[in-house]
């Protein structure tokens, strides 16, 4: 009898050739110059290159405030969504997981079509507003998901110990809620940085971020640089994954 | 092979990941019987029973079916049949395609399918159910359908992996009856395995206890609850009081600090026993002449057929006795026992022996640990030493990490004045232990022993 | 009150995420080629949709083709390798069980460009001339994972008894494995095969790097080479309320589904 558990070796071979390896190939060319001679030249003309800098800090703004501004939106309605007093209506979930559905670009084509509908100028305020726009329903899943899981006999206890409401609020289901919020982050903060079509679509090409310069030097056949910025990129991911330990961050992974 | 032995196991034994679930398992079984592998949790039966149905594959040993042997056959071509725990019906099919699967796997012609479906659900009693999905079937039903799609391919043994253990205790109890009307009208080899030893008596022709991955005993239901082999078996089937005693001579035996005569020879002149005495089998008289002992009676609960009464002894232990009259807390009542009903047993041991090799002169490393003793002439570095510790010597102390080794406590017996019990170890030890201290199954403890109640003698290799 | 408070709070977000969709759906009804500027209701955005006849030729429905074909094949291999895939994981134990779900969870944790330019190195590496079958390759690649994350709570709510009942019944591991394993996990693979494929149809990262120089145009990939042009194509206007629509639609049918799961339990 051939086991069961050898069934995932076709898989991991898949993974290996199409996950792992290109990985590792990001991290060969980051440090290989054009003739694939080791070099550290790719890393350190990004951190000599004012304009990478720049544009690498603005990403990561950009990201923190987006991040920022869909916790503070987005946690209100998920609670609400998830409150049964207030919210019976399954539609009404429905209504703000679909957006996660609908191909990004064309969300954020709408959304600037509309700004230029409006005459309103395209810049730093619209590109926040269409990010909050798009990503805000990957922070309201994944907290709508653990508040609805939540055991409400935590909150009954609280409140039977001498908790008030607000008390109840932020000191059982706030800090229970954590890992949802967390991986409402991973899905918003790190697709914020790297975006680069959304970022051009909403300023009209006036702000790059991360993504762009990426993309750039791709297309321009600066491989070897271009990976040294991926790599870069895939350090700040090492990094907010270690802040997330959640095992399921695949928000969309439960939707159906 | 003139024998009329349906099944007949021979030295099965398995390990998982280094620990043996089965150990040297041995015992046949007769056409036609009704056999129960009864045991708690963790003892090896539904290992055993997986074995026989082929699920799993013993490390050693053989099981013969009709005197052939089946270890090398897969489960899908023994003529077995198996009714799962949680019955595991096919939640896509219907009633009547979960019963006909097997059959129509085997090619029958649908008419034959049919009848044989038909018949079946007559037998369970679920006629007209044929249509409904299994989703819809109560706990009862669904164990109806699971049994009838087992017995319609008329194996040559139907294996019951604790068939009845998800029901309530109401329909468990018919579920009981109908299951031995189903064995009587079918003439099928039933093999039982259960964890309710109240349901092993009720249904089996013959029962196999089973602990640690061992046979304990092997009996009809009476043989086994009237002469256990063993403080195990006494302990797990029905009610008793265990208590230490003593064998004076045959048809001699002191427990309770009293002589008593009974019924058993052949343990030789003054051996340390375990003696057996079931609640109900220990007498109130007001004749001072038939009194063999006095007591106090310390609580009395209705319990509905009789009254469960504790006594303490004027010889200082605590006994459980049953009868039809109930007798005031406080009153001090005269009792007797029967010579017949008084069950000898032999000590499967009596003192903790473990081989160990010596650190230095006051440090000897056993059971995963490393103990103090006290120096001893001859004893030293790296000698292999065999270290014998009393029961009541070994330390239980609260936290884990206060021991020299930690461990848990697995299984214990109060024996009428203290707890004797079992602890194993982190690293699969067993320690047995006298103790007053009560204790829980489950129980993390530390282990600890006195330097000077270790007794070291060197091993001659 | 309160209440008042909260529906209202969810009714305003709710028209902040759905305002520029319903724009753009409500302008697909005129022949305006600026947004903004009704001038009288109309299908002829629609019929040109459908007929080809636009600025550009056919090439927005040769697109929606390349988008559809390339979403249902990724869809197919990867519901097939990823329920193989979660059998043996779910039969795996300890350490290399954590190992599988991690190498599993790194193509969904990688933001869409990591994917897109660590694949690019990776044919370019091989040599493999880039085009319809790597973009293929690559939406495997991404969609895989959510296959298996569909399937293994399937294999996990599954009776463990239920395939050794069907061998003990006489069935071989593969007929136990067709008529009993594969109809248990069938929701799981069709919940998988959904999100696969609506994740294939949403990329355009991945595509942009994978699909080369051959001139191979998805959805996205078309979109985004329009914007740039400047100015939307009038035509998309119809197309993106159809498939709003059409999302809409999927996702209620899945919904009723799911709840008529539920309570059948």
């Amino acid at each position: 009898m051939i086991k069961r558990s050898y069934w995932s070796l076709p898989y991991l071979i898949f993974m290996v050739v199409f996950v792992v390896l290109p990985l590792v190939l990001i991290v060969l060319y980051a440090f290989q110059d054009g003739s694939g001679h080791f070099t550290l030249s790719n890393i350190a003309r990004f951190f000599t290159d004012s304009d990478s800098l720049q544009t690498f800090a603005l990403s990561i703004e950009v990201a923190i405030e987006n991040t920022l501004i869909c916790i503070l939106l987005g946690y209100p309605a998920a609670w609400i969504l998830a409150n049964r007093k207030l919210n019976r209506s399954a539609v009404t979930v429905m209504l703000f997981i679909m957006p996660m559905w609908i191909n990004a670009l064309m969300r954020t084509l709408a959304t600037a079509e509309l700004f230029n509908m409006f005459g309103i100028t395209l810049g730093k305020g619209t590109l926040l507003f269409g990010m909050v726009y798009d990503y805000i329903p990957f922070m309201i899943y994944p907290i709508y998901n653990i508040l609805m899981k939540m055991d409400n006999s935590y909150a009954e206890a609280a409140e039977d110990l001498g908790a008030t409401p607000w008390k109840v609020f932020w000191k059982i289901t706030v800090p229970l809620s954590m890992p949802g919020v967390m991986s409402g982050v991973l899905m918003v903060f790190m697709p914020t940085v790297s975006t680069f079509a959304i970022s051009e679509f909403l300023t009209n090409n006036k702000i790059k971020l991360f993504g762009t310069i990426i993309q750039e030097n791709i297309n321009s056949s600066m491989w070897n640089y271009g990976a040294a910025l991926a790599f870069i990129m895939l350090l700040i991911i090492g990094i907010t994954s270690l802040f997330n330990d959640n095992k399921d961050s695949q928000a969309e992974g439960g939707l159906i | 092979m003139a024998n009329d032995y349906i099944i007949d196991i021979q030295h099965l034994s398995k390990s998982f990941g280094g620990v043996k679930v089965l150990d040297d398992i041995n015992f046949y079984i007769r056409r036609g019987e009704f056999i129960t592998l009864l045991g708690p949790s963790g003892c090896g039966k539904t290992t055993l029973l997986r074995q026989i149905a082929g699920f799993i594959a013993p490390d050693e040993g053989r099981i013969l079916l009709e005197g052939k042997d089946i270890s090398g056959i897969p489960p899908y071509q023994r003529p077995l049949n198996t009714v799962f725990q949680r019955y595991a019906l096919f939640p896509h099919l219907d009633v009547y395609d979960n019963i006909a699967f097997g059959l129509k796997l085997q090619k029958v012609p649908p008419k034959e399918i049919e009848k044989r479906v038909k018949k079946m659900l007559k037998m369970v009693s679920m006629t007209d159910y044929e249509d409904r999905s299994v989703d819809s079937l109560s706990g009862g039903q669904q164990q109806r359908v699971a049994i009838a799609r087992a017995l319609v391919n008329y194996p040559k043994v139907l294996l019951l992996d604790e068939p009845l253990a998800a029901l309530d205790l109401k329909m468990r109890k018919d579920m009981q009856l109908e299951l031995k009307e189903i064995h009587r009208k079918m003439g099928i080899t039933f093999i039982y395995v259960t964890h309710d030893q109240e349901e092993a008596l009720t249904l089996s022709d013959t029962i196999v206890v089973m602990n640690e991955g061992k046979i304990q005993q092997i009996g009809t239901p009476i043989d086994i609850y009237n002469e256990p082999v063993n403080c195990f078996v006494a302990d797990f089937i029905g009610e008793s009081n265990i208590l230490k005693g003593r064998m004076i001579r045959d048809r001699r035996v002191a427990f309770l600090k009293h002589e008593f005569d009974c019924v058993d020879e052949g343990f030789g002149e003054d051996v340390p026993v375990d003696v057996v005495v079931r609640p109900e089998d220990i007498y109130f008289t007001t004749d001072p002449a038939k009194c063999q002992f006095k007591a106090k009676v310390n609580s009395c609960i209705f319990k509905g057929v009789h009254y469960e009464m504790w006594v303490d002894t004027d010889t200082g232990y605590e006994l459980m006795i049953q009868d039809y009259d109930p007798y005031p807390v406080g009153s001090e009542v005269m009792l007797y026992i029967d010579p017949d009903d008084i069950q000898v047993m032999h000590k499967e041991r009596t003192r903790n022996v473990y081989e160990g090799t010596m650190v230095d002169q006051t440090h000897v490393d056993m059971m995963g640990g490393v103990f103090e003793c006290l120096p001893q002439e001859g004893i030293g570095a790296g000698d292999k030493v065999q270290a014998v510790i009393r029961f009541e010597d070994v330390d239980l102390l609260d936290h884990q990490e206060d021991g020299v080794v930690a461990g848990e406590v697995h299984f214990l017996i109060y024996k009428g004045d203290h707890y004797h019990l079992t602890v194993r170890t982190e690293d699969d030890y067993r320690i047995w232990v006298d103790t007053n201290d009560i204790w829980d199954k489950g129980d993390l403890v530390g282990v600890n022993i006195a330097p000077e109640a270790i007794k070291l003698t060197r091993c001659n290799d | 009150m309160k209440k008042v408070l909260a529906k209202a709070y969810l009714y305003l977000l709710l028209a902040m995420l759905y305002a520029p969709l319903i724009f753009i759906a409500v302008f697909s009804f005129t022949e305006s080629r600026v947004l903004g500027n009704w001038t009288g209701f109309s299908t002829k955005l629609y019929a040109n949709l459908f007929t080809g006849g636009m600025n550009g030729g056919s090439s927005l429905l040769a697109a929606v083709e390349n988008t559809l074909i390339i979403a249902l094949i990724s869809a197919a291999i990867a519901t097939v390798l990823g329920t193989i895939a979660a059998i043996g994981i779910f039969n795996l134990k300890g350490r290399k069980k954590a190992g599988m779900q991690f190498l599993n969870n790194i193509p969904m944790i990688n933001p869409d460009i990591i994917t897109g330019v660590s694949l690019f190195l990776l044919f370019v590496f091989l040599g493999i001339t880039q085009g319809y079958v790597t973009v293929v390759l690559a939406h495997i690649t991404f969609c895989t994972p959510y296959v298996v994350l569909s399937v293994l709570p399937k294999l996990s709510q599954m009776n463990p008894n239920i395939y050794e009942a069907a061998l003990d019944l006489g069935a071989t591991p593969s007929q136990a494995l067709r008529k009993v394993l594969i109809p248990e996990l069938r929701p799981g693979m069709i919940s998988g095969f959904i999100l696969a494929f609506t994740m294939s149809l949403d990329d355009f990262a991945v595509t942009f790097f994978t699909r080369g120089t051959i001139g191979l145009e998805t959805l996205s990939t078309y979109i985004y080479a329009d914007a740039r042009k400047g100015g939307l194509t009038p035509e998309l206007r119809p197309l993106m309320t159809i498939i709003f629509l059409i999302v809409l639609i999927l996702l209620v049918v899945m919904n009723i589904r799911r709840q008529k799961a539920n309570q059948s339990k």
